[in-house]
Order: structure tokens, then C-alpha cells, then sequence
């Protein structure tokens, strides 16, 4: 028991001893690529002062992150109350899925950046281009995920429903969503991790503020080493978030409440 | 048989469509009268369509052709006065035993209020021996002891006829003995008409005071209907040896397994 928890510890420490290695060769190899000692004490002076404000452009790295993130839920939030219902239906009807899904194929693989120029011609705004751009590719999943919950409702159940005569309004509600709303979650738990790998890429277009942006800004500034603070802490965020998501999907999960 | 039949199934016919004009002859004149506080059984080789003709009664299945009257009310729908108990006891795996039956309560009996409800859903889970479980979930309990709540929520809307699809098929032979033994109880005391599609020859004549004996389809149809004349209470024990039990478990594997032995599936 000891030896795995030893383990557990010890093995991504060698990797990352590993990792360090080969960074320091690469940037012995590359003139210029920051060392990683020389990231570490950038990333300390980054972090102690995060909140800082010195007017549009120049502002602290949480503040930037922030930014970012208050755009990934507005857009998240839009793409829920959008997708779920959507799902519904076309979980629960056959012609809504027949009338929805050659439009879902096509418009799902669609680069969030393609949508990007058009957000702009029409919105004349960065804010309202980001949540756009990340409501219009963060939504598929949700309502794919939706419509598959609907649609592993057991017959059983319906039956059930049927037998008692439940009304269309208690059927969705009593029978339909309990099974769903997993699937939901798992919908919204892949859209929001989409949302976030847009964001970075529709900031650097757009500018403003926002970690997106911080980061096309520090290579103009030629500060490499913030370009590397800047991935490492959209890694970190990113897995914060996903790690959130899972939590909360968990706990609506009745499956995993110790029920199967 | 009194004049008034209480459950009438009336040269039903059920015909599935298989496309290009081709057609499956499930049924075949299925003509049945059911009386009221009688457990009927089905029995037949799989594919003989006895499911079909629940789910029928159930009105989950719809009639090819011919008519079933329950009470002389035609039924054309599924309905609370005609339960269910499913062969997979089909439980809500959200809601605890107390809530599952709690849910069907609520619904059909709209006439109470919360405390009456509370006393009518203990009353089921207590006539079904699991108030220590009434509030586990059903991934938390044994497939019998879910196939008890499956016919305590059943009966706890006070279904005219218990439709029960091969109930006890999924479970082990103690359990199904247990639970053979708790409907036969229950039913003693709440007098249910019971309609019950099974394939195991023992069930059948130990539960039933009538057993159907269905043909093999295509065209399946009613062959014999074997009156089991065993005076009630039933203990499996002393029915062993007993003439009349041994001759109708006779009748039955006479039919099933000379007359309309299936060789094939």
C-alpha cells in the first residue's frame, strides 16, 4: 500500500524531471526560448501581483483570466439554455431530429474561427463576438448529449408512465429528464472544455482584454516566458474547470449515488 | 362461470405488419373469459404471443381485431385499473422503494391527502415485508426483494386486474419459490384478479386456478384451459405428492412438450 502511494507521487515527479530536461535543451537550442528557471521566477512575479489595473491594456494576469472566463460562461450559459430544450425535442421527436440533424452535422465541424468574421460584421463588438463564437461551437454537444439521454429513456419506463397515465408535462419531468439529466452533464461537461480552448484562440483575434489576448500580446512584447506562464495557466483553469463540471455532474448523477 | 364475464378477451386477433405487403399472424381468435378474483396463468414456448396478449389487456399492444372488455368497458388504452408488474420490475433507479410506490399513489390516487397518502404507500410496502427497506434505492436491494416493490407499487393503485409478465423469470428458483409464496398471500387478502404469463410448468400450477395453455405461433391461439382444482391456502410442500397437483402438471407437460412441442429456437 505505501509503495503505491510512493508511487503515485514519485512517477510524475521523475516525468516532470524529464519534462525540465529536455526544455533546458531546447531552449540551449533555440536563442532566446526562456530557460525554466527563468519562467518559474516570471510566473512568481506574474502571480503576486494579479490583480493589477493599469488601464485597458495593461492589467493583472487574473484579471485577464477573468475576462476570459466571464465571456466562456456567458456563452456557455446561452448554449445551455439553448441546447437543452433543443435536445429535448429532438430526443422526443422523431421529425425534430429528422428536421435538426442534416443542420447539426454540417454546422458542428465548423471552426469556431470561421464563424469569427461574420460575429464581427454583425455583432461590431468584441464581447458579443466571443460569446457568440463560443455559444455557436459549444453548443453541439449539448444538445447531442440531450437528445441521446431522451433517447436511452428505458421502454420500460414509458411504459410505466403509460400505465399510470402520466401527462406529456409529467412524463418529461417524472420520467424523462432523471434519466437525461447525466447526459446532460456530460453534454456540458465536453462543451464548456470546448468553450475554453475557443476563447484563447477568439481573444487573439478580437484583442481586449483576456488571457487570449495576453498571450498574442506578450509575443509582440517578445516576452516569451508569458507565453509559457500563459498556456501553463490556461492548462491549470482548464482543468479546474472540468474538474468542477465533473463534481457537479456527479452529484446529479443518480447512477453515481451509490443506486445504479 | 357466472354470466357476466369480469375480463373478456374476445376473438382477438393481433396481426404485425412486416412490410411489402407481408404480414405475421401473432394471434389467432384468442377467445378468453377471466372471472373476477381468479389467477389465471398463460402458459406456452416463447414466441407463442402470451406477452402480446398481456400487454393487450395492459392496452400497451394494440388489437388487430375483436375486443377486450373489462367489466364490459372496451379497453383501448393503457390505465391505472389494469397494473402491471414487468418482468424486469422496471423500478425508477432515482427514487427510493418508498418513493417509487409514492409516485403511482400520488397520481391515481389524487382523493388523499399527504398523511392518507403516507398510510397508503406503508401499507403496500407492509404488505410485501420491506418497510426496513423502504428507503433504499433500487441499485441497493436484491432483483426479489425489487420485484416485490415492482407488485407493491402495482397494487397499491388498487388495480381492478394485476397483469403480471413472467414475473418471477429473472430471478433464482429460492426466490421465486419466496416469492410465489408472498403473491399467493397478498392475493388471499386483497382477492386481485391476477392474469399471469409464465413458462415454468410448477408456477403455473401452484399459483393458478386456471392454466392456459397457448398453441405455438404463427397463428397462436388457446389450446386448453386445465382447471386446477387445489383448495387454498397452497403449501408447495404438501403439494408434492399430491393427485390432483401431479395431474395437472401432467396435463400441462403432456401439452407443452407432446402435443405442441417446439423443436426449433
Amino acid at each position: 500500500m505505501p509503495f503505491k502511494w510512493i508511487n503515485a507521487v514519485a512517477l510524475p515527479i521523475l516525468l516532470f524531471g524529464v519534462i525540465i530536461a529536455l526544455w533546458s535543451t531546447i531552449s540551449e537550442k533555440i536563442p532566446g526560448f526562456p530557460p525554466p528557471l527563468e519562467v518559474w521566477n516570471e510566473l512568481i512575479v506574474v502571480l503576486s501581483d494579479p490583480f493589477y489595473n493599469n488601464g485597458a491594456g495593461d492589467q493583472g494576469i487574473a484579471l485577464q483570466l477573468l475576462s476570459s472566463l466571464k465571456r466562456v460562461f456567458g456563452g456557455f450559459a446561452l448554449a445551455i439554455a439553448v441546447g437543452v430544450p433543443v435536445g429535448l425535442l429532438i430526443g422526443m421527436s422523431k421529425s425534430a431530429q429528422t428536421a435538426f440533424n442534416p443542420y447539426i452535422q454540417i454546422l458542428k465541424p465548423v471552426s469556431p474561427l470561421a464563424w469569427l468574421p461574420l460575429a464581427l460584421f454583425v455583432f461590431k463588438d468584441v464581447d458579443m463576438t466571443a460569446i457568440f463564437v463560443i455559444f455557436i461551437t459549444s453548443i453541439w454537444p449539448i444538445i447531442i448529449n440531450t437528445a441521446l439521454g431522451v433517447r436511452s429513456v428505458s421502454e420500460d419506463y414509458l411504459n410505466v408512465a403509460k400505465v399510470l397515465q402520466l401527462t406529456p408535462f409529467e412524463r418529461v419531468f417524472q420520467i424523462i429528464l432523471p434519466v437525461a439529466v447525466p447526459f446532460i452533464f456530460t453534454g456540458m461537461r465536453l462543451s464548456l472544455g470546448i468553450a475554453w480552448l475557443v476563447i484563447v484562440a477568439a481573444e487573439m483575434l478580437t484583442g481586449g482584454l483576456g488571457i487570449g489576448f495576453w498571450i498574442w500580446d506578450e509575443y509582440n512584447n517578445l516576452n516569451y516566458s508569458h507565453i509559457i506562464i500563459g498556456i501553463i495557466l490556461i492548462g491549470v483553469v482548464g482543468y479546474i474547470l472540468d474538474t468542477i463540471m465533473g463534481f457537479i455532474a456527479d452529484y446529479f448523477d443518480y447512477r453515481k449515488r451509490g443506486r445504479v | 362461470m357466472s354470466a357476466k364475464p369480469f375480463l373478456n378477451i374476445d376473438h382477438v386477433d393481433k396481426v404485425f405488419p412486416l412490410g411489402k405487403g407481408k404480414e405475421y399472424v401473432a394471434l389467432r381468435d384468442v377467445k378468453l373469459e377471466i372471472r373476477e378474483n381468479e389467477i389465471v396463468s398463460i402458459i406456452g414456448h416463447s414466441g407463442c404471443g402470451k406477452s402480446t396478449l398481456l400487454n393487450m389487456i395492459a392496452g400497451l399492444d394494440t388489437i388487430t381485431s375483436g375486443v377486450i372488455l373489462l367489466e364490459d368497458r372496451e379497453i383501448n388504452a393503457p390505465g391505472p385499473e389494469r397494473a402491471v408488474v414487468f418482468q424486469n420490475h422496471s423500478l425508477l433507479p432515482w427514487l427510493t422503494v418508498y418513493q417509487n410506490i409514492e409516485m403511482a399513489v400520488k397520481k391515481v390516487r389524487d382523493d388523499l391527502n399527504a398523511q392518507e397518502v403516507k398510510e397508503h404507500v406503508m401499507k403496500y410496502i407492509d404488505l410485501v415485508n420491506l418497510d426496513h427497506a423502504k428507503d433504499k434505492y433500487p441499485g441497493e436491494i436484491s432483483g426479489g426483494m425489487k420485484q416485490r416493490v415492482g407488485i407493491a407499487r402495482a397494487l397499491s393503485i388498487e388495480p381492478k386486474v394485476l397483469l403480471m409478465d413472467e414475473p418471477f423469470g429473472a430471478l433464482d428458483s429460492l426466490t421465486r419459490a419466496n416469492l410465489q409464496d408472498h403473491l399467493m398471500r397478498i392475493q388471499m387478502q386483497t382477492g386481485n384478479t391476477v392474469v399471469i404469463i409464465t413458462h415454468d410448468v410448477d408456477e403455473a400450477v401452484l399459483l393458478s386456478d386456471r392454466v392456459i395453455m397457448m398453441t405455438n405461433g404463427p397463428e397462436a391461439t388457446i389450446g386448453e384451459i386445465l382447471e386446477v382444482n387445489l383448495p387454498r391456502p397452497r403449501k408447495r410442500l404438501e403439494l408434492q405428492h399430491n393427485e390432483e397437483y401431479l395431474r395437472c402438471r401432467g396435463a400441462i407437460v403432456e401439452f407443452l412438450y407432446s402435443k405442441f412441442a417446439k423443436h426449433d429456437d
